[in-house]
């Protein structure tokens, strides 16, 4: 434990270590950094929140085009995050909990989604479930055309999000442990009962903070969205989308309107996962 | 691990996947020269101008030497507001004249020339699978097509042309710039496109153009100006001088753009 180890090399009581602060002696020089640091990332914060015309507020966020890319994000964010916890629950499991070859090639081609540009996900979604992709000529049969559908937002948002519920929830499970998992079963719990009441509530807190990151992650998403899913009001185009478009032409106080809405559930979705992560 | 690492790690992953919403795609920089260019001329231009004004480009680097062209291509409301927040460019080439008043009326561009115009045509998938043959068949229900937004200039070209000949489009999904309709079409996505006839030629054997004649009814006029604090002005006339000129107007003109 790293938390007891540097206790031992302290002088100071215990009670210092756990309340925390100066009392432990920061070098001084430390703080000019994460000053310029945090500068950094709250000026252009405060720079948007300064650009706001807040007389025009409400009626800007309360136009149709607007409303239509609220509703459709925080619609498909829900719905992409269900298909998250469907997907990255067994995922997770199967990756903290069992052993096979090529596991670790595994787990990074399931995380692949989190650091490749949004761009080349939206791609790779198009040449897979696009009209020409690979399973296109199978959906066509099917009668599914999914490209240009709200479908199609959904299954963007779940492919870029769906690792960062994977990659929580399995920390999670790897820090509780096997322990009560072991003792449920040798008193006879099977292994459904085993998961259902044992596992599955003491990673609660991980897979709730999971799955709140994996919103936000989806009500952010952008390239893969406009890549794979296009841009028409109402059915594809998104809160980003939306913000993206008003930016660039008819009017940047609706866009900075927007994306204000988005920094205030950004900073909503921050607070909550990390009282999840707390929780752990 | 250490809680608080983990804790702070996930603020940050939390942080990274909403704030960088914004992040556009719209603009490149071609700043492949390195050095020699002793100045940089740095030119805005429409998307639909990528191919001609690259070229344009390179021409004139070789008649100037020492200098070296940038180009940052885009949407042209995407530029004008970048050039309207200070983005570091001598000459603007807008691919609608809605577009280059905005700078012109706030005095950030100065007597823009109208130096090329564009049409409309009908882009589809080399095989055309809707068979698409007029602008009507673009209003057939279950046509997907696909447009530019109403706010850039293709998109309003486009409503206008719906204006006129009286056919509405349903379109399914509509596009930042004419490069995105392009993709959707280059990838058998949509059954077709509205696109300027410069692109059709550009896109080469990826797309199959339809020309429609109502086309010549909806001329898109793209003028070109100098930015007013430019530190280049005299190298931006120029460069406006050499795109006005026969042997710019010839490179246009192949490109397939008309007279302005």
């Amino acid at each position: 434990m790293p938390a007891s180890a540097s206790r031992d090399r302290l002088t100071t009581p215990v009670a210092a270590t756990a309340a925390g602060g100066p009392a432990l002696g920061l070098p001084r020089w430390l703080w000019l950094p994460a000053l310029v640091g945090a500068v950094f990332v709250l000026l252009p914060l405060v720079a948007m929140v300064t650009r706001v015309d807040w007389t025009r507020f409400p009626s800007l966020l309360t136009s149709q085009a607007s409303l239509d890319a609220l509703t459709l994000s925080l619609k498909t964010a829900l719905a992409a995050v269900v298909l998250c916890v469907l997907f990255g629950v067994p995922m997770a499991v199967v990756l903290a909990r069992t052993q096979f070859r090529g596991q670790s090639i595994v787990r990074s081609l399931v995380l692949l989604p989190l650091v490749l540009p949004p761009v080349v996900s939206g791609m790779a979604l198009l040449y897979t479930f696009g009209r020409r992709g690979l399973l296109g000529h199978t959906l066509d049969v099917l009668g599914l055309s999914v490209s240009f559908t709200t479908t199609a937002v959904v299954m963007a948002q779940t492919f870029v999000a769906l690792p960062f519920l994977v990659i929580s929830l399995e920390g999670a499970l790897r820090t509780a442990g096997r322990r009560y998992d072991v003792v449920a079963a040798t008193l006879g719990a099977r292994p459904t009962t085993v998961f259902r009441r044992v596992t599955l509530p003491l990673v609660l807190p991980g897979l709730l903070s999971g799955a709140v990151l994996a919103f936000a992650r989806c009500l952010g998403e952008f390239g893969a969205t406009i890549t794979f899913a296009g841009s028409l009001q109402g059915t594809t185009r998104t809160m980003p989308i939306q913000i993206y478009l008003s930016n660039a032409s008819s009017d940047p106080d609706a866009a900075v309107a927007l994306a204000i809405v988005l920094v205030v559930v950004a900073v909503l979705v921050i607070g909550f996962a990390r009282q999840g992560r707390s929780a752990v | 691990m250490k809680n608080p690492l983990k804790k702070s790690v996930v603020a940050v992953v939390a942080a990274a996947a909403l704030l960088p919403l914004t992040a556009a795609c719209g603009s490149s920089d071609d700043s492949s020269g390195s050095g020699g260019g002793s100045k940089t001329l740095t030119v805005f231009a429409a998307a639909s101008l990528t191919d001609t004004f690259t070229k344009l480009g390179k021409e004139f680097d070789a008649k100037h030497p020492g200098v070296h062209t940038k180009f940052s291509f885009g949407g042209s409301s995407d530029l004008v507001s970048e050039i309207q927040s200070g983005a570091p460019a001598d000459v603007f080439a807008s691919a609608d004249t809605t577009n280059m008043d905005k700078l012109t009326s706030d005095g950030t561009a100065t007597d823009p020339k109208n130096f090329a115009s564009n049409v409309l045509e009908i882009a589809t998938p080399p095989d055309n699978p809707a068979k698409i043959s007029s602008f009507a068949d673009l209003g057939k229900a279950g046509t997907k097509v696909v447009v530019c937004a109403p706010e850039v200039p293709c998109g309003s070209a486009a409503q206008q042309m719906e204006k006129k000949t009286g056919v509405k489009i349903k379109p399914v999904s509509e596009e930042q710039s004419v490069t995105d309709v392009l993709g959707k079409v280059e990838s058998g996505e949509a059954d077709a496109g509205l696109v300027y006839v410069t692109d059709v030629k550009a896109a080469g054997d990826q797309v199959k153009g339809v020309p429609f004649p109502q086309s010549s009814e909806v001329v898109n006029t793209y003028p070109i100006a100098p930015i007013a604090d430019s530190k280049q002005s005299a190298l931006a006339k120029q460069f406006i001088d050499f795109v006005l000129s026969a042997d710019g107007q010839k490179v246009l003109r192949n490109a397939g753009f008309r007279k302005p």
